[in-house]
């Protein structure tokens, strides 16, 4: 089928499924039992040049003026190397997830000092809202920055922070002013290494265990005001709008993984033979790897879509883009279980890679917004179309 | 340092046949690569130029297509390519190649080395890279595994041999050829496919290397090719089963029978 990416989306798809293929399938297992972050192939993701494919070419990556945020470039990225690893690609779509927010409300200073080491790779950043009483309900965080001189001491503790400890550039959102409530949140650029700023526990996690999830703990924090994003208040706004632009990401994780489970299923069962046959030859399991092809081709157009919406400057596509993630990661759930399914036995083991995409998967569906929310959304949104005519 | 680096488009191994009436290999929908031993050398050449500094020329003999090859040496890393391609090339073997690449390099002017794969997968000749050397007149080091060290215009090196390795040291400029054992090829990076498509792929011919015409192709090949078949398949072969001291005493016997003892 012709998705018709641009010249530029080509050439990323086929690196970052090179690199998927030759680099990350092999060792896709060995990261998954160790629970340990491949800094090797890291470096191979960071030397291809694929970290920069979001970030303009003023400040060290590859966007072109007409190339729009180059959320779909991302995508295709995280698609592809998903396909081989859930757990190893989450570092790119993390890494964005912590540098929208300077993309969107850095001061061109901030963008300036930033975001060239994190479009070459050379720094891996990370995004800190959620706290142990605050996941979903995102609006009663705990972690507090107040105001000291030319600084802001924060003190708290983020917790389940994907790219913990590996990254150096942190953006976390505390509040600067508890009365406001969801107003009274801001968003500020921590680097490791600051004093009082710390790494509490590691997360063992039952799937994308190659992927660094840490708390992360400030103690009297001292963060330089020049290192806050946007404005006092603007927090909480950063957040939201920064999720609007990275959902896709997490939908084209799910998607991947869901598509690598479906590429390997067809393979297997055109050479596993029983009844002196292949078992593809027996229309019940067609109509099953049929069932999961419908699943992630009709994913996949709605993730790119929704992608290149945003790329053509579509603000207003919260909706949309919360369909792509609930609808990509509801699938990739699916077709990596019925993946186990085609796989038998073989696909219960540790020793294949099946069992370990079902447990990737699932993650898809519950984090950067339980896929409740994401109903919720989209069910508010569909009410508030109908109240305002549109 | 300048770093030439001599590559070949090969087609994919794996699936090659072998036309028996022409005994010509059958390129029709058979996929071309660069020859993987020269990505190897490839490798090499573009690691000395982040070490050293300096530029990486890949050079080509071939036709047209060959381009493509080179292209995709851009892409992972060299900074030009140069594409020697004429009909006047045409049934070239191993010293009419060899002459050819020679005099191209002559013609690129100061080289400090010059890297090759240790042989192409489809010919399996391994006689290129020390052709290349004889015309320079350059010292060479085939084999090699290792690069030590580059120092003083002298290059130590580690040769791989059947028993061990050879560590050898050489003048500059020199000519070495590189086994699989020396890197990892790296993967081409995106801004080196940019790069690549928008380089521009001179090609000299015969006459823009200046080359001596009775040595080139048919008429400088002093080899040719009378016969080139697929060998038969193996046969089954006998298994000895037992005690070692009787599958030995069967195997001597059987060596008898058959005169080789």
């Amino acid at each position: 089928m012709n998705w018709f990416l641009t010249e530029t989306q080509q050439m990323i798809k086929e690196t970052a499924r090179e690199i998927a293929q030759k680099v990350i399938k092999p060792a896709a297992i060995e990261f998954d039992e160790k629970n340990e972050f491949p800094w090797d192939i890291q470096k191979v993701i960071a030397d291809a040049g694929l970290f920069g494919v979001y970030v303009s070419e003023e400040y060290g990556g590859m966007l072109g003026p007409d190339d729009g945020m180059g959320i779909m470039n991302l995508v295709i990225a995280t698609e592809e190397l998903s396909k081989a690893c859930g757990g190893i690609s989450l570092c790119l779509a993390a890494t964005a997830l912590g540098t929208i927010p300077i993309i969107l409300m850095g001061s061109e200073e901030q963008k300036k000092k930033y975001l060239p080491d994190l479009a070459s790779g050379k720094k891996i950043a990370a995004f800190g809202l959620t706290e142990a009483g605050a996941g979903s309900d995102a609006g009663s965080i705990q972690t507090t920055a107040k105001r000291d001189g030319d600084h802001y001491i924060l003190n708290g503790t983020k917790q389940w922070i994907t790219n913990g400890e590996v990254a150096e550039t942190y953006s976390i959102v505390a509040m600067t002013d508890k009365k406001k409530g969801a107003r009274g949140a801001s968003a500020f650029i921590v680097e490791k290494g600051t004093p009082g700023f710390s790494f509490g526990k590691k997360e063992d996690k039952m799937g994308i265990r190659a992927s660094s999830t840490y708390e992360l703990v400030f103690e009297d924090c001292r963060v330089p005001a020049a290192n806050m994003l946007g404005k006092e208040g603007m927090g909480f706004l950063t957040a939201m709008r920064t999720f609007d632009m990275s959902r896709p990401g997490v939908a084209a994780q799910a998607l991947g993984i869901a598509g690598g489970a479906l590429d390997d299923a067809v393979a297997y069962a055109r050479t596993r033979e029983q009844f002196g046959k292949p078992i593809v030859s027996n229309q019940g399991l067609r109509f099953l790897l049929a069932d999961m092809s419908i699943r992630v081709e009709t994913a996949r157009a709605m993730v790119y879509a929704v992608a290149r919406s945003i790329d053509s400057g579509d603000h207003k596509c919260s909706k949309e883009s919360a369909i792509a993630k609930t609808y990509a990661s509801d699938i990739a759930m699916q077709v990596t279980t019925d993946a186990v399914q085609v796989f038998g036995g073989y696909g219960y083991m540790k020793e294949y890679p099946m069992e370990k995409r079902m447990r990737d998967a699932k993650i898809t569906q519950i984090y950067e917004g339980t896929n409740q929310i994401q109903r919720d959304v989209i069910g508010l949104q569909l009410v508030k179309e109908a109240a305002s005519g549109e | 340092m300048t770093i030439v680096v001599c590559i070949k488009q090969v087609p994919n191994t794996g699936n090659v046949k072998i036309n028996p009436e022409t005994k010509t290999l059958m390129r029709e929908g058979v996929v071309s690569i660069i020859n993987p031993f020269d990505c190897y050398a490839l490798e090499e050449g573009v690691r000395l130029k982040e070490r050293f500094g300096g530029k990486v020329i890949v050079v080509s003999m071939g036709p047209p297509q060959a381009e493509a090859a080179l292209r995709e040496a851009i892409s992972l890393g060299a900074d030009e390519a140069v594409l020697v391609s004429d009909r006047a090339f045409a049934g070239s073997d191993t010293l009419a190649t060899s002459y050819t690449l020679a005099t191209t390099i002559k013609k690129l002017g100061v080289v400090d080395i010059i890297i090759c794969g240790k042989q192409a997968v489809d010919g399996d000749t391994a006689q290129v890279g020390p052709g290349i050397a004889v015309h320079l007149g350059y010292p060479q080091i085939t084999f090699v595994r290792k690069i030590e060290k580059i120092e003083n215009a002298t290059i130590v090196a580690e040769r791989m041999t059947e028993e061990g390795y050879d560590v050898v040291e050489a003048q500059m400029p020199v000519v070495i050829s590189v086994v699989k054992e020396i890197n990892q090829p790296r993967i081409a990076s995106l801004k080196g496919k940019m790069n690549a498509k928008k380089a521009t792929v001179p090609v000299m011919t015969a006459e823009a290397i200046g080359a001596d015409r009775a040595r080139l192709g048919l008429d400088g090949s002093p080899t040719w090719v009378a016969e080139v078949f697929a060998p038969p398949a193996r046969g089954g072969g006998r298994r000895l089963e037992g005690a070692p001291a009787e599958m030995a005493a069967e195997l001597v016997k059987e060596l008898k029978a058959l005169q080789v003892l």
